[in-house]
C-alpha cells in the first residue's frame, strides 16, 4: 500500500518560492500525471517527492509515513530521469541490476529479477550492450526496467518521453500505459505534454505557478476547467477566450454582438459581469461540418483568414468581434483564405469564465 | 581543366611545405631529446668530438655501468638513493595531491559555499606564482622547521605545487558528470558515498588519472626548488642527482646523460600505463547525447 499525501508543501530557494503550499492525495496504484508550463513546480514537487529536493514546509507522507527527512533510498521509490541517467560504465544487465545488488540481493536473484525486466521490456537481446550503445527508445526502456527491477511501491517519471521524436514517444506512451496495467503502482509521472496527461493519467493535476489550479480525471478537466488557465492548456488547439460582458440572458461581444447564455450557466452569472467566453475550436465549425448540430447554438458569419488542412479535418483561423479564433471545420472540404462561412458556435459546450479571478462562473 | 590542373598542383606544393615545416619543427623539439639518448650510449671523447660525430661510432652500455658500479670504471653517485628519493617523493606527493584534488575538484563542481568563486580563482592565482620566487621564503621556513634535506619537506611543496591543478582539472572532469546519475544511484539504494565511489568516481577516473600523470611528472621532474631544499642522500632527488656529474673542471656529459635517460624511462613507462584509462567520453550514452 502506497498512497501519497502531500500536505502544504511549501518549497523555496532562497527567498524565491517555487511551490507555495500545495495539498495532493494520491491514491495506491493510482496513475497521477503533473502538468504545467515549465517553471510551475511540477519537477519539484516530484523531486520533493522522491527525496532529492529538501521540503521547506509541510508534509510529504508515503504509504502513511512521513518521509520528510527520509533520503531517496529510504522511500521505496524508483524514478525515471528526463535524460534517462543510465550509468554508462556498466552495460544494460548491470543497470537493471544495479539497485538490487546495492541492498545486497543474491546474484541469483538479481539475475532472476533482471531476466523477468529484461523479457517484460523486451531488452534480453540488448542486455550486454552499453548505453552508449542503445538508442534512444531503447535507453528509455532500460531506464524503465531499472526503475520496476526493484519492486518499489512508488514510480516517479520527471518528463521520461521529452527526449524522444514524436513517433517514439507515442510508441513508449502505450508502453508506459500497458506497464502500469501490468504492474500496477502508484505512479507520479511529471509532463508539460497535455496529450501524455490525458491519455496517461487516472487524475491530471494541473499546476501553475507553484498551485494547483484543478485535480480531476481527464474527461472532467477537459470538460469542466476550472480556470480560463486550464480550459486553455488542456485541449489542442486550445480553447479560444472571448472578452465579453454579461448584458441580461446575453454574453456581449467585445463589438457589441450578443450571443446567449448558454442554459448550463444561467444563474451563475450577474448583469454587468466581465467574463471571458471560453469555446473549444471543435465546437466553432462552418455549418454541417460541426461535430454536432443539435442543441442551443448561434450563428456567425465570418471570414476565413487561414486554414490549415490537416487531411480529414481544416484548422481555421478566423475573427469574432475582432479577436482571432481558431475553429474546425470536419470533412475533407478545401477552405480559402477570405471565403465567407456561416459557423456554428455548440453554446452548450461553452464556459464561462470570471475575468477577473479566471475561475470558471460554474464550480463543477 | 588547365586551372584544375593548377589549383591540383598548388594544393599538392601546400602540402609539400605543410609537411616541411612540420618536419623542421618536430625535427627543433625532438632533436635535444634524441641526443640526450644517443649521448647516454657513448663515450665522452666521441660526445665532445669537434667537429661533432652525427653517426654514433661507439655505441655501448658502460655509461650504465659507470652509474650504478659495474665495470671498471665508476662515478661516485648514489644513483639508487636518488631514484628510491625520487620515487617515494613523487609518488606519496601525487597520491596526496589526487585525494585533496579528487575531494577538492568534487567540492568546487557539485557544492554551493561561500567565496566558491574567490577561493576557485585564488587557486588558478596560486599557479601563476613562479615556483622559484618561492624558494627564499619556503627555505626559511623550512630551515626553522626542520625540514630543509627531508623527502616530507619536499612533499609538502610538492603537494602545494599541484593541487591547485589537479582540484581544476578534476573539477572539470565531475562537472561533466550529469548530477542525475548520483541521484539514480541515490534512488536505487546508494547513500551519497557509494553514489560518489560506484558511479562517479569511476566515470572521472580518466580525469584523476590524467591529473595524476601531471602531478607525478611535476614532481618526478622538478629541479629548482629540490636543489634549493635538499642536501645529502636522505633527500635528493634524480634531476639535482645530475649536478654531481659536474665537477670543479669537468662535467661528464656522458654519465649525465645516463642518468637523464633513467629518468625519463619511469615517467614514460607511467604514461603508458596509464594512458590506456585515458579513455575519453566514458560519460556519453548514459544520458540523453
Amino acid at each position: 500500500m502506497a498512497e501519497i499525501t502531500l500536505e502544504k508543501v511549501v518549497k523555496k530557494y532562497g527567498a524565491t518560492g517555487v511551490v507555495h503550499g500545495i495539498d495532493l492525495a494520491i491514491a495506491d496504484r493510482e496513475f497521477v500525471v503533473l502538468v504545467g508550463p515549465s517553471g510551475c513546480g511540477k519537477s519539484t514537487t516530484l523531486r520533493m517527492i522522491a527525496g532529492l529536493e529538501d521540503i521547506t514546509g509541510g508534509l510529504v507522507r508515503i504509504g502513511g509515513k512521513v518521509v520528510n527527512d527520509l533520503p531517496p533510498r529510504s522511500r521505496n521509490i524508483s524514478m525515471v530521469f528526463q535524460n534517462y541517467a543510465l550509468y554508462p560504465h556498466m552495460n544494460v544487465r548491470d543497470n537493471l541490476g544495479f539497485g538490487l545488488k546495492i541492498a545486497r540481493e543474491p546474484p541469483a536473484e538479481i539475475a532472476k529479477r533482471v531476466t523477468e525486466a529484461a523479457e517484460m521490456l523486451g531488452l534480453t537481446p540488448l542486455l550486454d550492450r552499453t548505453p552508449a550503445e542503445l538508442s534512444g527508445g531503447q535507453r528509455q526502456r532500460v531506464a524503465m526496467g531499472r526503475a520496476i527491477v526493484r519492486n518499489p511501491e512508488v514510480f516517479l517519471f520527471d518528463e521520461p518521453l521529452s527526449n524522444l521524436d514524436a513517433k517514439l514517444r507515442g510508441q513508449m506512451r502505450a508502453e508506459i500505459k500497458k506497464l502500469h496495467q501490468k504492474v500496477p503502482t502508484t505512479v507520479v509521472y511529471v509532463t508539460h505534454d497535455q496529450v501524455e496527461a490525458m491519455t496517461l493519467a487516472d487524475r491530471i493535476v494541473v499546476m501553475r505557478d507553484g498551485h494547483i489550479e484543478q485535480v480531476g480525471t481527464p474527461m472532467q478537466v477537459f470538460n469542466h476547467p476550472q480556470t480560463a488557465f486550464v480550459a486553455t492548456f488542456i485541449g489542442s488547439p486550445p480553447m479560444n477566450l472571448l472578452a465579453s460582458t454579461i448584458v441580461g440572458d446575453a454574453v456581449r461581444l467585445a463589438d457589441g454582438s450578443t450571443v446567449p447564455v448558454p442554459d448550463r450557466l444561467r444563474g451563475f452569472v450577474r448583469d454587468g459581469m466581465s467574463v471571458q467566453l471560453g469555446i473549444r475550436p471543435d465546437d466553432i465549425s462552418p455549418l454541417g461540418h460541426g461535430l454536432s448540430q443539435d442543441g442551443p447554438g448561434a450563428e456567425l458569419n465570418l471570414t476565413v483568414e487561414l486554414a490549415e488542412p490537416l487531411g480529414m479535418e481544416s484548422l481555421i483561423y478566423t475573427r469574432i468581434a475582432g479577436q482571432e479564433v481558431q475553429a474546425k471545420l470536419y470533412g475533407p472540404r478545401i477552405v480559402a483564405p477570405g471565403e465567407k462561412l456561416t459557423f456554428r458556435l455548440a453554446l452548450d459546450r461553452a464556459h464561462l469564465f470570471d475575468a477577473a479571478t479566471g475561475k470558471s462562473v460554474r464550480a463543477d | 581543366m588547365r586551372v584544375s590542373v593548377e589549383s591540383r598542383a598548388s594544393k599538392q606544393a601546400k602540402k609539400v611545405a605543410l609537411w616541411l615545416t612540420t618536419f623542421m619543427l618536430m625535427l627543433v623539439m625532438c632533436l635535444p631529446g634524441l641526443w640526450v639518448v644517443l649521448s647516454a650510449f657513448r663515450p665522452n671523447r666521441e660526445i665532445l668530438a669537434k667537429p661533432p660525430v652525427w653517426i654514433p661510432e661507439d655505441l655501448s652500455l658502460i655509461n650504465f655501468g659507470k652509474i650504478f658500479g659495474f665495470g671498471a670504471e665508476q662515478v661516485g653517485i648514489p644513483v639508487g638513493s636518488y631514484f628510491t628519493n625520487s620515487l617515494i617523493i613523487a609518488l606519496t606527493s601525487t597520491v596526496i595531491a589526487l585525494i585533496i584534488g579528487v575531494a577538492g575538484g568534487y567540492a568546487f563542481a557539485r557544492y554551493r559555499f561561500p567565496f566558491k568563486g574567490g577561493l576557485f580563482l585564488g587557486l588558478m592565482l596560486f599557479r601563476a606564482v613562479p615556483g622559484i620566487a618561492l624558494s627564499l621564503p619556503v627555505f626559511m621556513m623550512w630551515s626553522k622547521l626542520g625540514l630543509v634535506d627531508t623527502k616530507m619537506g619536499l612533499i609538502i611543496v610538492y603537494v602545494s605545487l599541484n593541487v591547485p591543478f589537479t582540484i581544476w582539472l578534476i573539477d572539470g572532469f565531475f562537472r561533466q558528470i550529469p548530477l542525475s546519475l548520483s541521484e539514480a544511484a541515490q534512488v536505487d539504494g546508494c547513500n551519497p558515498w557509494q553514489a560518489f565511489w560506484k558511479i562517479e568516481f569511476p566515470l572521472a577516473r580518466s580525469g584523476i588519472a590524467s591529473a595524476g600523470v601531471f602531478a607525478f611528472l611535476t614532481s618526478w621532474n622538478e629541479f629548482a626548488l629540490a636543489s634549493q631544499l635538499t642536501r645529502s642522500t636522505d633527500s635528493k632527488t634524480l634531476p639535482v642527482g645530475l649536478l654531481d656529474f659536474t665537477a670543479q673542471f669537468t662535467i661528464d656529459w656522458a654519465g649525465m646523460c645516463a642518468l637523464a635517460v633513467i629518468i625519463i624511462i619511469p615517467a614514460l613507462i607511467l604514461t603508458f600505463i596509464v594512458q590506456k584509462h585515458l579513455i575519453a567520453g566514458l560519460t556519453f550514452g548514459g544520458v540523453k547525447g
